[in-house]
């Protein structure tokens, strides 16, 4: 990996060099699917730029993807590596709890 | 007026049912669950739901040509299938020949994180998808409430599931779906206020060590049902609930007469014996010779090729059939063509309510014409007096309303009212007879009298009763030196 922008502080330590690889599992081309694909795009580029790999799964298209993934809800995005694997599910419209899921910001409550 | 009242039921058509193949789950709700529509089945930890609900996915698939769709929200499929095995079925055989198919949904809150609007999509693509797989028009699942536990957004739980019971109509599939019972509520979530056709309640009780499972119909739209509570089993056959009210006065009635196998005893009961189909209660104190009438009863039944089921609540079989050849009576043939059963158990061993229901399940099973339980008395010990009495009602009731003769043996006190019974069923027995013990210049002689015998002329005598190796003979009198007295 050439990319050099990885120069927050808070990123994990596991996140550094790896290909990320997401997937967000929609059902047809509802308000909140397009939505929850634009906001992980643009927290992509913000903060995974150049090692990000997103796979939309249509269910409505592949019924029989849902049950690998364990999906209930929709939109849920699930990030397939680096591991362990993480879900999020929403139309992702909240950047700061997005984050905390894809775990390239330490969760908040911890500390005061 | 009648025509005014057939009139408005033509208005309503009856409620289209789907049999659960449950027995007496089906005849309880009058032939089944509502038909194309979700019912609610609720209850504690350990009552049964999942075991009813499994049940009626695997008599769907392997008896009504109906395959299933099973989501599990709490076991996987593996456990599922090991769970219901010792009940005999078969889980993945079924799957593997597309009757039936097995989701397990998952959801673990630690891994999870919510951000924004999302729904239930998912969980409606994966039931469609399993749906129309294997063209399934039944589906259960269990326990959909623990989405609650995985998922914060409760609002957005309710609104989905609610969504999700009126898309399973639309489907047109019969479903169950289950529920924790909660505090003061049917389910923890309130399921019962989206289910609005069939509610049933599933309890477990242990009480005084004897556990009893009891099925009650909540609520049943536009079907009439007992609200009565109905005791089930859960044994190595799946479920069986036992149908039996108090209020069967229904039954025909025959004019047949079967004999006693007491050559004087018909004497004295019109000289023909007892009514077929009617119920005998045979009292006497501690070695009176109950067990000796309730068994050449049963003898000659057999002997009349028809088919007996003698509860034994006191002797094993062994013993029994030892005992018996004291005073002449084989019964072993007819164990071993199969004519006469031999039941015995510890009426301790479990509940009334498992009593009956066994009883219930041995006689539909075995279709016998003649039932002998000896005696009754030793129910009393399993149960409280009031509730051995509607025990013995009920028992009573199912088998006068499959014209079966009923005989049974109630042992009294030698110092109590010899005509009260303990139980206080004698109000719905049809003949009574009274064995005991007369004293008379130092000597005790055994004696019989019938107390009453229904819809029969009978004898108002009281004879002499004596056991001999060749069976129970009678005597005109109780004491022969008092003969010429009536």
């Amino acid at each position: 990996m050439n990319d050099q922008a990885m120069n927050d502080q808070e990123s994990q330590p596991n996140a550094a060099d790896e290909l990320w690889e997401l997937r967000l599992y929609v059902a047809g081309q509802t308000a909140k699917s397009l939505a929850a694909f634009a906001n992980l795009k643009t927290v992509c580029e913000e903060h995974l730029a150049g090692k990000y790999n997103i796979e939309v799964v249509d269910l409505l298209v592949n019924p029989q993807l849902a049950r690998g993934d364990q999906i209930v809800a929709i939109p849920t995005l699930v990030r397939k590596l680096p591991e362990p694997m993480r879900k999020i599910i929403g139309d992702l419209s909240n950047t700061e709890r997005v984050l905390v899921g894809l775990q390239l910001r330490p969760k908040k409550t911890s500390q005061a | 007026m009648s025509s005014a009242k057939s009139g408005l039921t033509a208005d309503k058509p009856p409620l289209a049912k789907a049999p659960t193949g449950i027995q007496g789950l089906d005849e309880v709700t009058g032939g089944g669950l509502p038909k194309g529509r979700p019912t609610l089945v609720c209850g504690g930890p350990g009552c049964g739901k999942t075991l009813l609900a499994i049940e009626f996915l695997v008599r769907g698939a392997t008896e009504y040509d109906e395959p299933g769709v099973l989501m599990a929200f709490e076991e996987t499929a593996e456990d599922l299938a090991r769970n219901v095995r010792s009940l005999g079925f078969d889980l993945e055989d079924l799957v593997e020949r597309n009757k039936l198919a097995i989701d397990y949904v998952h959801v673990e809150r630690s891994e999870i994180e919510e951000t924004g609007e999302y729904d239930l999509e998912g969980l409606f693509v994966r039931l469609g998808h399993a749906i129309d797989t294997i063209g399934a028009r039944r589906v259960v699942l269990d326990t959909i409430e623990v989405l609650f536990g995985g998922l914060s957004n409760a609002g957005l739980l309710r609104s989905e599931i609610r969504r999700l019971f009126r898309w399973l109509k639309d489907k047109g599939v019969t479903a169950i779906i289950t529920g924790e019972r909660g505090q003061g509520t049917l389910s923890r979530h309130g399921l019962e206020e989206y289910v609005s056709d069939c509610v049933i309640l599933l309890d477990h009780r242990v009480t005084e060590q004897v556990s009893t499972r009891r099925l009650r119909i909540v609520k049943y739209r536009g079907s009439t049902h007992g609200a009565n509570e109905f005791p089930f089993l859960i044994d190595e056959n799946g479920l069986s609930v036992v149908p039996i009210t108090s209020a069967g006065m229904e039954h025909s009635v025959s004019n047949e007469r079967v004999a006693t196998g007491v050559a004087g005893l018909d004497e004295m009961l019109g000289g023909k014996g007892f009514f077929r189909g009617s119920s005998v209660l045979v009292s006497g104190a501690a070695g009176a010779g109950k067990t000796s009438i309730a068994a050449q009863f049963a003898s000659a039944a057999c002997e009349r090729g028809e088919r007996c089921l003698l509860f034994s609540f006191e002797e094993s079989q062994n013993q029994l059939v030892r005992n018996l050849r004291s005073i002449g009576l084989d019964l072993e043939r007819w164990i071993k063509k199969d004519l006469l059963r031999i039941h015995a158990v510890r009426p301790t061993h479990y509940g009334l309510e498992m009593h009956l229901a066994q009883i219930h399940r041995l006689v539909v099973a075995f279709r016998p014409q003649a039932v002998v339980v000896d005696p009754i008395s030793n129910f009393i010990s399993a149960g409280t007096q009031s509730d051995a009495g509607s025990m013995l009602v009920r028992l009573i009731d199912f088998l006068k309303s499959q014209a079966i003769t009923g005989l049974f043996t109630n042992l009294t006190h030698s110092d109590a009212n010899l005509e009260q019974t303990d139980v206080g069923i004698s109000s719905i027995i049809d003949a009574w007879l009274l064995l005991r013990d007369i004293e008379r210049d130092g000597e005790r002689r055994g004696a019989v009298y019938v107390l009453k015998s229904r819809g029969m002329p009978h004898s108002k005598r009281v004879r002499g009763f004596r056991l001999t190796d060749h069976g129970i003979e009678l005597t005109p009198e109780a004491f022969s030196t008092e003969a010429g007295r009536t």
